[in-house]
């Protein structure tokens, strides 16, 4: 047995040991950059000895709690693979964003992200349900405490308003998870798959589950929560709220709502979808209304997660893998997003899209990266947005054409106003003086390197796309809800 | 009788035995310490130290030792087959943790009282020794098998805490508490004096496995049974603060001195459930099924209203006091489920809530002024800017108290409610998390203010050692067994009736 996932999920939790306890403000911040690193570092170790098999891989099983079957029970497959990739190199190019500007209680600041680390990846890699139960409880907290206490204006509101609806939220879920104990006699995750579950338990423990996931995503109309938390939360914040946070709903659904509950998801699925049909369209029509630029991002995102939940909701292969690489994709691009912004605003200290236009001319590296990030948030071809949506389209066309149809309607929606952002960022006149070129510095060494892995990625992910579904496809087909189904034809793009 | 009878099993009191020598021998310590000349105090170098100063040191150091002599002797006698003294008490494992967790409060209590009052400062013989004698009922309360050795044992802490509860004369706010606590406990102490009478005449014994025999036989007297049931019910009902017996709950727990606050809520708490538990499970499990439905409502009302009436308040001490009528309604979900499992959960939720409630408590003890008695809420503006560890040992125990995993409260609530959805009140169960989500309201508003507020201008804070002690011990003991619960329901395994 390894113990790869556990120095993983737990390295962050000493590095914020250690960076509490360093002397200096200074050390604090080089210290929280070596421990994301040196996570990520970890998590790569991943890649040489994976195998491209349905089964989870790095398990680690340890009695917990003895008493009551309660273990410590980790473990990675491919539609977790590339979230943990994804949390960890999310991580020290936010803490880099934050070392740059944070200067209130910066050692508090730093531990709490990286506790905010182990939990998210405790969340992607737990196995037992309890335990995940229990990293999915905890993360709130140090997200909360970021929005709360180095927030803008409103942030107190938005804090409290995150941790008490995604609080209630998940509170059924802990008596559905107890109800499966009851029923099953385990809680154990591939054990509790192979139980077969009574229908009627299905039911009304997959409502519970999905209230969880559908707020957590956010799935319309439980999406109040997030462009208050987002438009509040610190850049760094941000990022990791819509990089990561917002996949656990998603990735909730694929590891515990679809595997377990196989009868209730097909009885549902048509609702969802629909649902997300309508946060697709919704989200897209008010981010084009949006005035502040980080209010565009935060929508958008409602408006992309809608597309991930279609997709796992084709219940076919193509939808449910398109959904996990779009999940990594909307990370990254919305990350990437809030980077832009967070970097914006930190010079002109304005989100305010009429206080913007021509920045081209001023800032042409900045207005570069926005332009290739909103190229990818758009999902055009040769980059990964258009790979993830396009698969997504696919599986839902094979499930339900009319669901395509609607979906595409959504892509259109989101060129529109990605572009639109740009075109009032970027393009136009320079007429503010405050963007002069002598008062609006371009984007400096270290800001390029926060940006530059991401759009590698893009790249990456938008040309070989392969290397990245062959290894989610294996555990996405192993699925009972996707056996069901009559085989569909595997479309892959050959680069 | 025969009077070696007497002496077979009296280990089975040991540790309250070792209370009530100690009750004795502190007293006799106190009054040798009034006859003191004052000039052989005055050797300390410190002339503003008044002699009361110096025995209160002595006295609370003595207290503590007693405490922890209980202490030993309930592990001694834990390593001991379980035996019974005279058909009244019992020591089994559910008494022993019992017994604990009223000892581990009782220390706490002395602990936190150091310094606090001018009154208790001059009285401290008076105080300790009714500290201890609450102590001793309440470990009898779970361990006494017997309507009437339960009843003194109700009685004897009782009277305690109505003294201790008035012990800050200067305050009317204290004096009321006192008299109020007083007035509906005797009350309370008449209801269930009755239904004890009730069901002596329905089981043809005042102890509990006659009882339970006499019944599920189907001998007895119905039409006694029930009311006898319900009566006790209102007096367990007024100890255990559950609605709509619980309105003495936040004024007494306002007005009394913090202390005496932390003490009762976590002992009474844990007393008077052991002695509910085991009244209910072995002496009426043959009648589960009428009393189960009227718990469960009793459960789910004490939930929604304590919980709901929490959100409203602005003084720390009335919010605790409504919280913890909501965790009594959450203790209770283990004794409608009426497992053996479940009364076990209980155990735990039990040691959790004294380190969590203590340790919240002892926070509000040291952001008190002096001769304050209450703290309001906007004292916790900003602290955590001038006291970090203490803003993030409160943040602890409020977390832990809305029932936020990784510590210790998450862990009670998940085995009550697990006992609760396997013994088949998945409803209940239901309104219990919905009431966790309600909490988290309030809790977290504490924390909100402590760490995102401005601060208020001059916070002070009292220091002490004691003090200090409790919180680190009680900060650290919902971490640890948040963190690593399986131990700990490994101790526990077993112990339930």
């Amino acid at each position: 047995m390894s113990f790869l996932l556990s120095i993983l999920t737990f390295l962050p939790v000493v590095g914020a040991i250690i960076v509490l306890l360093a002397p200096s403000d200074g050390l604090k911040k080089g210290l929280a950059f070596s421990a994301t690193i040196a996570t990520f570092v970890v998590s790569l170790l991943l890649l040489p000895g994976w195998q491209e098999i349905p089964d989870m891989q790095f398990v680690e099983r340890y009695a917990w709690m003895p008493d009551l079957d309660i273990y410590y029970y980790l473990g990675v497959d491919g539609i977790s693979l590339w979230l943990v990739l994804l949390t960890t190199l999310l991580m020290p190019i936010a803490v880099a964003f934050s070392n740059q500007h944070i200067k209130e209680s910066v050692g508090s600041y730093l531990a709490l992200m990286l506790l905010m680390e182990t939990a998210m990846l405790g969340v992607f890699l737990a196995l037992d349900l309890v335990l995940f139960y229990v990293f999915w409880e905890f993360s709130l907290v140090p997200m909360a405490l970021l929005i709360g206490k180095w927030g803008s204006q409103n942030r107190i509101y938005a804090a409290v308003k995150f941790f008490l609806y995604t609080l209630a939220g998940s509170a059924l879920m802990l008596v559905a998870i107890l109800a499966l104990y009851f029923h099953a006699g385990t809680f154990d995750l591939l054990a509790l798959q192979s139980a077969g579950l009574p229908p009627g338990v299905q039911q009304l423990a997959f409502l519970a589950f999905a209230l969880a996931f559908a707020i957590k995503t956010p799935l319309f109309p439980f999406h109040t929560w997030l462009p208050a938390a987002h438009v509040q939360a610190p850049t760094a914040g941000s990022v990791v709220l819509a990089g990561v946070l917002l996949k656990m709903g998603t990735y909730g659904f694929l590891r515990f709502a679809l595997p377990l509950f196989p009868v209730a998801t097909s009885n549902y699925a048509s609702l969802i979808s629909v649902l997300a049909i309508v946060g697709i369209l919704y989200g897209a029509l008010v981010a084009l209304a949006q005035r502040d630029l980080k209010s565009l991002v935060a929508y958008s995102s409602v408006a992309h997660m809608g597309f991930v939940i279609l997709g796992i909701f084709a219940l076919n292969e193509q939808g449910i893998s398109g959904a996990v690489l779009q999940m990594v994709n909307h990370g990254l691009s919305t990350g990437a997003l809030f980077l832009l912004v967070g970097m914006l605003y930190e010079r002109r200290h304005t989100r305010l899209l009429s206080e913007y236009g021509g920045l081209w001319a001023s800032v042409p590296i900045f207005s570069f990266f926005f332009l290739v990030v909103a190229m990818s948030s758009a999902g055009l071809p040769g980059l990964n947005g258009f790979v993830g949506e396009f698969t997504i389209l696919l599986g839902t066309y094979a499930s339900n054409p009319l669901f395509a149809v609607l979906g595409v309607t959504g892509i259109i929606l989101a060129a529109w106003y990605l572009l639109h952002a740009f075109r009032q960022v970027a393009q136009g006149a320079l007429e503010n003086p405050a963007n002069f070129k002598e008062n609006l510095p371009d984007l400096n060494w270290a800001e390029i390197g926060q940006l530059a892995p991401i759009v590698l990625l893009f790249f990456a992910i938008g040309l070989a796309p392969n290397f990245f579904l062959s290894k989610i496809n294996p555990s996405v087909a192993a699925l009972e809800v996707v056996q069901s189904k009559a085989p569909a034809v595997v479309w892959q793009i050959e680069p | 009788m025969d009077t070696s009878l007497l002496f077979d099993n009296a280990i089975v009191l040991l540790p309250e035995i070792v209370l009530a020598v100690g009750v004795m021998v502190l007293m006799m310590v106190d009054i040798g310490l009034m006859a003191e000349p004052e000039n052989r105090t005055q050797r300390r170098k410190d002339a503003k130290a008044p002699r009361e100063q110096n025995s209160a040191a002595l006295l609370s150091g003595l207290t503590v030792v007693i405490l922890l002599l209980s202490v030993g002797a309930a592990l001694f006698i834990w390593s001991r087959p379980p035996a019974e003294y005279l058909g009244g008490a019992v020591s089994d494992g559910f008494a022993l943790s019992a017994r604990l967790i009223v000892l581990l409060a009782g220390i706490f209590g002395v602990l936190l009282s150091r310094n606090y009052l001018p009154a208790i400062e001059r009285q401290s013989g008076a105080y300790y020794s009714l500290l201890i004698l609450a102590v001793i009922g309440m470990m009898l309360m779970g361990t006494a098998t017997n309507l009437i050795v339960l009843f003194i044992a109700l009685e004897i802490f009782s009277l305690a805490l109505y003294i201790l509860s008035g012990f800050y004369r200067e305050s009317a706010r204290s004096i009321e508490a006192a008299m109020k606590y007083f007035l509906l406990g005797a009350f309370a102490s008449a209801f269930f004096v009755y239904g004890s009478a009730l069901l002596y005449g329905a089981g043809g014994s005042a102890n509990y496995v006659r009882i339970h025999e006499t019944l599920s036989s189907g001998g007895g007297n119905p039409s006694l049974v029930l009311p006898g049931i319900a009566l006790l019910l209102v007096g367990f009902g007024f100890k255990v603060s559950l609605v709509p017996f619980h309105m003495w709950t936040p004024d007494v727990y306002q007005g009394a001195p913090t202390p005496v606050t932390a003490f009762m809520s976590v002992g009474t708490k844990a007393a008077a459930f052991a002695g509910f538990f085991r009244v209910m499970m072995t002496a009426l499990p043959s009648l589960y099924d009428q009393w189960a439905v009227l718990l469960a409502v009793l459960a789910a009302l004490t939930m929604t209203v304590g919980n709901l009436t929490a959100l409203r308040q602005s003084s720390v001490k009335r919010m605790l006091a409504y919280s913890s009528v909501a965790h009594a309604g959450n203790i209770l979900i283990a004794l409608v489920a009426g497992t053996a499992a479940a009364s076990s959960a209980a155990l735990f939720y039990l040691f959790a809530y004294a380190f969590m409630n203590i340790g919240a408590f002892a926070v509000i003890v040291a952001l008190e002024r002096t001769g304050e008695g209450d703290v309001a809420q906007s004292r916790f503006d900003g602290i955590a800017e001038r006291f970090p560890a203490l803003a993030a040992a409160m943040a602890v125990f409020m977390l832990s108290l809305s029932g936020m995993p990784p510590l210790a409260g998450f862990f009670g609530k998940f085995l009550v409610f697990k006992a609760g959805v396997e013994a088949g009140w998945s409803w209940l169960v239901v309104i219990g998390v919905l009431n966790s989500a309600i909490s988290a309201y309030y809790y977290l508003r504490v924390v909100v203010a402590m760490y995102f507020s401005d601060a208020e201008s001059e916070p002070a804070r009292n220091t002490g050692a004691g003090l200090n002690f409790s919180v680190t011990v009680a900060a650290v003991a919902v971490i640890v067994i948040g963190l690593q619960p399986g131990l700990w329901t490994g101790l526990l395994r077993g112990l339930g009736i």
